[in-house]
């Protein structure tokens, strides 16, 4: 694993054993198997079948995907033409989705992430009457799935006027329990109270120490929680289903669910080729960002195994 | 209360605001609503547990309930299998190239299940899909994907190829957390490979199979996304009480049932915590 010491021995609870990372190096090296290789290679074409599928199809005209062969190149090179009408179909409205998923994503994950860290630090350096309780009520929160609470919450927010805003998107995803968890983890370990007690000598208020001192000690449990946040709100989809009517605010992946359903209806736009090379358009930016940012998820998860 | 305990308040209370407006809130205001029904004549009249009594002897709600609980059965069993055997396989050390496998099937889990099933929904197309052209090429007919008897296990399928990689890297994070000296000692001893996983691997990673079942149950019992999606591909296969939150969204939204799908929503989200919570307790008991 390519996770630094430090990140790894933030992401772990304390009283677990600890490896250090160079035993593993040290250890006798198994010889390398083709047959254990090629075995596994079955599990790695299964998952990149339809990623290679979905590339290939935003190539082609909406005769040729019909017309040819799913995972070869035919035909016209139609790439760029797609992405060209992808963006000015229906006067433009898919540069809007991108853009309403862009808001969603900045306000309600880079809130949720920093509603996390306060509370998260909160909870893990200051001992205040009613912790306990506080601690038992996000771990009973991790608990409750997100989905179940989407139709109360609608019901609700249809009472108080809220569905059919941003608001109705963004401030259910201000909450994560589980990275509030996470924080509260990186907290205690990766901030000492030695730095914290000194800057009470000198002087500085709480909030101070920890923007100008705990913040960067937390960077990488920040960018864990952070990547999270931003998958859950990118790839939501039960929530906006239900809280938006105007497709002026919907996000990338309603406005695809829609695209697609034109074929359903009588006298829709059947408009297959733009579902392919709108999807393709959604996915690039995550992936790009989970594999620039890999060994922050992976050392994220591994904190994630351990939690019990 | 000293300052110490103030400024506690002060770093949790903005998270503890909005959880308690989008967590505590809904399930208040859906406990309220599910005690009352509203009638085109007469309106609004508390009914007790009326609601509640009508959920359970609901066939529609049961036959939801059936189809995720066989799902649950048959998937989750099949995809934690397979996570366990790479997760496993990429352990052992012995595969060429082995942190692009890693990343490879972890990538998955950064689409959205819209696309996600958006994908698998055209490849299954008979006309133009992937099984269109393999029945082209071979003269054959295969059994169509998107039939009522198969949608389900297509779905299945969806499923496990988002969540897969996903429950590998929670099942391989915990096998890098034990002790290789372990290891040694067993090679020492003589142990072979199958022996160091059945003896050593699989126990420690116990904890980490539980937490990835109990997430799959959460998944299995609450499965909207993809069900629903796939109906703009297969609008015959997906009935409207497909699974619970489905039925829970169509009363809502079609049928206007307000206060009944209030309550379809709450008794699934209790269901789903006190099975999740059972089987938590069951399988960590003997752990100790």
């Amino acid at each position: 694993m390519s996770t630094t010491p430090t990140v790894r021995a933030a992401a772990q609870s304390p009283g677990r054993s600890r490896k250090p990372v160079t035993v593993r190096a040290s250890v006798s090296r198994p010889r390398r198997s083709v047959t254990l290789t090629i075995v596994t290679g079955l599990m790695l074409a299964y998952t990149l079948l339809p990623l290679i599928w979905l590339l290939i199809s935003s190539t082609k005209t909406q005769s040729d995907l019909l017309g040819t062969f799913g995972l070869w190149f035919s035909g016209d090179f139609a790439l760029f033409d797609n992405i060209g009408r992808a963006f000015t179909y229906q006067d433009g409205i898919f540069g809007r989705w991108l853009l309403n998923t862009v808001l969603y994503v900045l306000v309600g994950a880079g809130g949720a992430t920093l509603l996390a860290a306060l509370a998260g630090y909160g909870l893990a350096k200051f001992d205040f009457l009613g912790r306990r309780a506080v601690f038992a009520l996000i771990l009973g929160g991790i608990a409750v799935p997100p989905t179940a609470l989407a139709v109360p919450t609608f019901l609700m927010f249809a009472k108080m006027g809220l569905t059919d805003t941003p608001w109705a998107i963004i401030i259910p995803s201000l909450v994560s329990p589980f990275g509030l968890y996470l924080m509260w983890t990186y907290s205690s370990e990766a901030v000492p109270n030695e730095i914290l007690e000194s800057a009470r000598v000198d002087g500085a208020g709480e909030f101070r120490s920890f923007f100008k001192l705990s913040l960067p000690l937390l960077a990488p449990g920040l960018v864990t929680v952070l990547l999270f946040n931003i998958v859950a709100t990118w790839n939501n989809f039960f929530l906006p289903l239900i809280m938006l009517k105007d497709a002026d605010l919907y996000p990338l992946t309603l406005g695809l669910y829609q695209w697609s359903r034109q074929a359903t209806t009588v006298g829709g736009d059947v408009v297959y080729d733009l579902v392919i090379t709108g999807s393709l358009l959604t996915i690039v930016p995550l992936t790009v960002a989970f594999l620039l940012l890999q060994r922050y998820w992976q050392s994220g998860l591994a904190a994630g195994s351990v939690k019990q | 209360m000293t300052r110490r305990s103030w400024i506690g308040w002060q770093f949790t209370g903005p998270f503890l605001a909005v959880f308690g407006l989008v967590f505590l809130a809904p399930i208040a205001y859906a406990a309220y609503l599910s005690v009352f029904r509203t009638r085109l004549v007469g309106g609004t009249s508390f009914v007790g547990f009326e609601n509640y009594t009508k959920v359970f002897g609901d066939p529609q709600f049961w036959e939801a309930l059936t189809r995720v609980s066989l799902f649950l059965l048959v998937q989750v069993p099949i995809m934690l299998g397979l996570a366990l055997l790479v997760a496993l396989a990429i352990d052992s050390g012995r595969l060429y190239g082995a942190g692009f496998f890693r990343v490879a099937i972890f990538l998955p889990y950064a689409v959205p299940a819209v696309v996600a099933a958006l994908m698998w929904g055209f490849l299954y197309g008979t006309r133009f899909g992937l099984v269109g052209n393999i029945n082209e090429l071979f003269g054959i007919t295969l059994p169509d994907p998107l039939s009522p008897d198969l949608i389900l296990a297509s779905i299945g399928n969806i499923v496990t190829w988002e969540f897969v990689g996903y429950n590998m890297l929670i099942l391989y994070s915990g096998l890098r957390v034990v002790d290789t000296a372990l290891y040694e000692a067993a090679a020492i001893d003589g142990a072979g490979q199958f022996r160091i996983i059945r003896a050593i691997k699989l126990p420690a990673l116990r904890g980490p199979l539980v937490v990835a079942t109990v997430f799959s149950i959460i998944g299995s019992f609450q499965l909207f996304n993809e069900p629903q999606i796939l109906d703009t591909l297969a609008p015959n296969s997906i009935t409207t009480y497909f699974t619970p939150n489905i039925y829970a969204y169509q009363l809502s939204f079609a049928g206007q049932q307000v206060n009944y799908s209030a309550t379809v929503a709450l008794v699934m989200g209790l269901a789903t915590m006190v099975v999740a919570y059972l089987f938590q307790g069951r399988a960590l008991k003997g752990a100790a």
